[in-house]
């Protein structure tokens, strides 16, 4: 299964004190899907203003991006630039 | 397909060939925004406050639209009130009500050059003098201007509505302060307890303007059936559209924008100012309207990056290892929420190894003209204190700074201070490029007297984004290409795209003609911005490329009546790929170009898509400066950037990138600021006033390429246009101080600062 780490502050709302969750989810759709799930209100959270790091590689606003089940992912803001 | 191999020869990536735009931008023909003139074209300006902090009574309009030749006279009351909506533009989270009333004040004017009213007629000198003639009465309100100033209490609230967010419990007063952030990775609070040495020091940054060259300008005509055409300069077609169609009600596809050449943007064209306001005006006037801003409105009226107060602490062993870091960065947003305080935090740390460290900071509004996307935004101001205080630490350790470095540096595998893994990055390489290089290695030389010589390092990082990206490739009827791209040429894009586009077609970069698309037709492109236009508009380009070839090995083994699979293509030209597939003659693009009809029609192919996977950007620059004790002048005698670029598609480009964003830091670090008055009015708003370093200020900028691929690129590209505005202010701080001895925590280290702080020095 997949480590999550939820521990950045724009996820506290959600998970309180939670900081790694261990998900059987096999892409960035279904990450969310799952996330919303068990925490109401985070899987928008997570779609419309955080990006995925996916073993390192941030990804966002992309559901097809693979989770492998020994990924670790990690929950960040979302990223632009100048 | 992957290019990345030791034994894939490439032919045209990593070339240098001159430059597709050069011969129009020398001669003068290249067209910029301002050089637009379309049929019964009227002009217009804005009317803009002079207040800081003022209220609006009224507008009364009557005198101006009296004036012989207006044609129509607006002001907020004109732009709908459209509900609030996040937005995600150049830097980070926005809201799209709030930029409504940051193009034009509604209720409140909040910083001196904010536009309340804009006038058009038939010739600018007439708009100009019916604009004077606008009269708005208003009720002037206590300002703040530094974040010391809007956090204090009893602060004059810029927003009501605002309470802090990120913080808990959820406050009951409104604030200054936007919001809270923090990103933490252990406990550093406890780990102090392990250090030898601690380096704690306060850093401040002033706000910097991206100082583009060329002002904002746009020519909008509104059709009569809804529909309209946007000319303009900015660093994205598809944002203007979105955001003028946002910002007017109007459906998207009712706008088309044509991106003219941009003289620059830096993150700072990655909003609209004007377009709106004069969509609004042509539609009201029935005419089309253009806008150009003078120099002074860019500075009053556009945003440059935040200014910030930075406090770090920083604590190792005797041994050079870090054990525990720390840093509060505060941001000026200006006068709307949206300072890249959430990056600043991120990237504190990020060239460093640690398992104990927290950053966290403020978002916090002013009296000031809403911040935009700078270079790498947020990076270059909490680097700045991070990297001095790393610098001091060195010091005290008696270590080489670059040594220093290299034990605590980030690496593969490395936890990153904001969370995740670190990948295929090349912080390593540039240091051990630092300390191998001849510059590191040479001696100083002996300053003439009255003045001391000293050398100092930095480092940076910035992660560069991907993104949604379109592009398509046309092959012409003679055998020449036609490459589209959905993003603004800012820094070389069109040549890169071309270069990539002929290394998988196996041609000449010569017969490639890159152009930048408007918005009906390319595909949808983010804007040009976070360093990602060759890593995601370039990864869309070359599949296009690729489909093409493979098209025209179909076409090939049409003409040749075999199977398309017994088709290779090579150097430009289809083989039959191997004995079985029979004896042909190879059959160029030329020749498959020329019988395009026959073998189905036009060849072309267009690729969109949602690039991910883009690699961060590492960069550790050296600098040697001069310090006139006399006068307190710090001259930059020699500057070498050395950057992670993953592979340079054209290496000249990118040793500009990092060229540029080397003097731009430069500029930051010793010259430039906003100096505002008492009332809150901007003093400086010119280039006479506002000092960016020009050509003879400097040396010439040395560069080293380092390449680190990134596997996630077909050549191995990550973006490069950002990460070098990040270390030059430390740079020049920690070389200043190994010249003199000052420590420099506050921007700019102008004359009279650097001056002031000898003499304390001195005692």
């Amino acid at each position: 299964m997949a480590s999550v780490n939820v521990s950045n502050q724009m996820c506290r709302p959600y998970v309180g004190d939670a900081e790694v969750l261990k998900l059987e989810v096999d892409t960035v759709r279904a990450l969310i899907k799952e996330l919303e799930r068990r925490f109401p209100g985070l899987g928008p959270q997570v779609e419309e203003s955080m990006a995925v790091a996916i073993d390192g590689v941030i990804v966002q606003d992309t559901y097809l991006e693979p989770i492998g089940p020994d990924s670790e992912v990690f929950l960040i803001p979302k990223i632009a630039g100048g | 397909m992957n290019y990345l191999g030791k034994d894939v020869e490439l032919k045209v990536v990593g070339t240098r060939p001159i430059r597709p735009d050069g011969v129009e931008k020398v001669n003068g023909r290249a067209s910029f925004g301002a050089d637009v003139a379309v049929s019964g074209m009227i002009h217009a300006k804005v009317v803009r406050s002079p207040h800081a902090h003022a209220r609006i009574k009224s507008i009364d309009t009557s005198k101006a639209e009296a004036v012989k030749g207006v044609q129509a006279v607006i002001t907020g009351a004109d732009l709908p009130d459209i509900p609030s909506e996040e937005a995600f533009v150049g830097e980070g989270p926005a809201n799209f009500r709030e930029m409504s009333h940051n193009v034009i004040a509604r209720d409140k004017v909040l910083y001196d050059g904010h536009a309340v009213a804009a006038v058009a007629a038939n010739t600018a000198a007439i708009a100009e003098e019916a604009a004077r003639l606008v009269e708005v009465e208003y009720e002037v309100l206590p300002h703040v201007i530094s974040v010391e100033e809007a956090m204090a209490d009893g602060a004059p609230v810029l927003h009501e509505d605002m309470f802090t967010q990120g913080v808990d419990p959820k406050p009951t007063k409104a604030s200054n302060i936007a919001k809270r952030v923090e990103f933490k990775l252990g406990d550093s609070n406890a780990a102090f307890a392990k250090a030898d040495v601690i380096v704690e020091r306060q850093y401040t940054t002033q706000p910097v303007h991206q100082a583009y060259i060329e002002p904002h300008a746009c020519v909008v005509s509104y059709n009569p059936d809804g529909q309209a055409q946007i000319w303009c300069s900015s660093q994205g077609q598809f944002m203007v559209r979105a955001f003028c169609a946002k910002l007017l009600g109007m459906d998207i596809a009712s706008i088309r924008v044509m991106p003219m050449e941009i003289g620059g943007g830096f993150g700072g064209k990655t909003l609209v100012y004007l377009e709106p306001l004069a969509l609004a005006l042509s539609k009201k006037s029935g005419r089309p309207v253009k806008m150009v801003m003078s120099r002074e409105e860019v500075f009053r009226g556009s945003g440059p990056t935040s200014g910030g107060t930075i406090n770090v602490k920083i604590g190792a062993t005797k041994n050079g290892r870090i054990v525990a870091a720390e840093c509060e960065t505060i941001l000026q947003a200006g006068a709307f929420p949206g300072s890249p305080v959430g990056p600043a935090c991120m990237t504190a740390f990020a060239c460093y190894d640690l398992a104990d460290v927290t950053a966290f900071g403020y978002d916090v509004v002013s009296n000031r003209p809403k911040v935009a996307a700078y270079r790498a935004p947020g990076a270059p101001i909490s680097t700045f204190a991070v990297e001095s205080a790393v610098d001091e630490l060195a010091q005290k350790l008696g270590m080489d700074p670059a040594e220093f470095r290299l034990i605590n540096a980030a690496k593969n595998e490395t936890k990153a201070a904001y969370g995740p893994t670190l990948k295929d990055i090349g912080y390593v390489e540039t240091l051990e490029a630092t300390v191998a290089s001849e510059h590191y290695k040479s001696d100083l030389g002996e300053a003439p007297k009255g003045k001391r010589r000293g050398r100092g390092v930095a480092s940076g990082f910035w992660f560069n984004i991907g993104g949604e990206s379109s592009g398509a490739t046309y092959v012409n009827e003679d055998g020449t290409v036609s490459v589209v791209s959905g993003n603004p040429d800012i820094g070389g894009s069109r040549a890169s795209m071309g270069m990539m586009a002929a290394e998988v077609l196996g041609i000449d970069v010569s017969r490639v003609r890159t152009t930048v698309g408007d918005t009906a037709s390319v595909g949808y492109s983010f804007l040009t911005g976070g360093s990602r236009v060759t890593f995601a508009t370039g990864m869309a380009v070359t599949q296009s490329a690729e489909e093409v070839r493979d098209d025209m090995c179909r076409r090939a083994a049409l003409i040749w009546e075999i199977d398309a699979e017994a088709v290779e293509w090579r150097d430009g030209a289809a083989h039959p790929a191997g004995e079985n597939a029979g004896k042909f003659d190879p059959l160029s693009l030329s020749d498959i170009a020329a019988k395009s009809g026959r073998t189905g029609g036009p060849i072309s192919a267009k690729c969109s898509i949602n690039a991910q996977g883009a690699g961060p950007g590492y960069a550790t620059h050296i600098c040697d400066v001069e310090v006139d004790e006399e006068t307190g002048h710090v001259a930059v005698l020699r500057y070498t950037a050395i950057q992670d670029v993953g592979k340079a598609i054209h290496p000249a480009y990118v040793e500009g990138q990092m060229q540029g964003g080397a003097v731009q830091g430069i500029g930051w670090a010793l010259n430039e600021e906003y100096i505002y008055n008492k009332d809150g009015g901007l003093d400086n708003p010119g280039f006479l006033d506002y000092r960016v370093p020009v050509a003879s200020d400097l040396p010439m900028i040395e560069t080293q390429l380092i390449e680190v691929p990134n596997p996630r690129h077909p050549f191995g590209a990550k973006g490069v246009g950002e990460v070098p505005i990040v270390p030059p202010m430390a740079a020049v701080a920690n070389a200043i101080s190994s010249a003199t001895g000052v420590r420099m925590p506050n921007l700019p280290m102008s004359p009279p600062r650097m001056r002031a702080a000898l003499d304390a020095a001195k005692g």
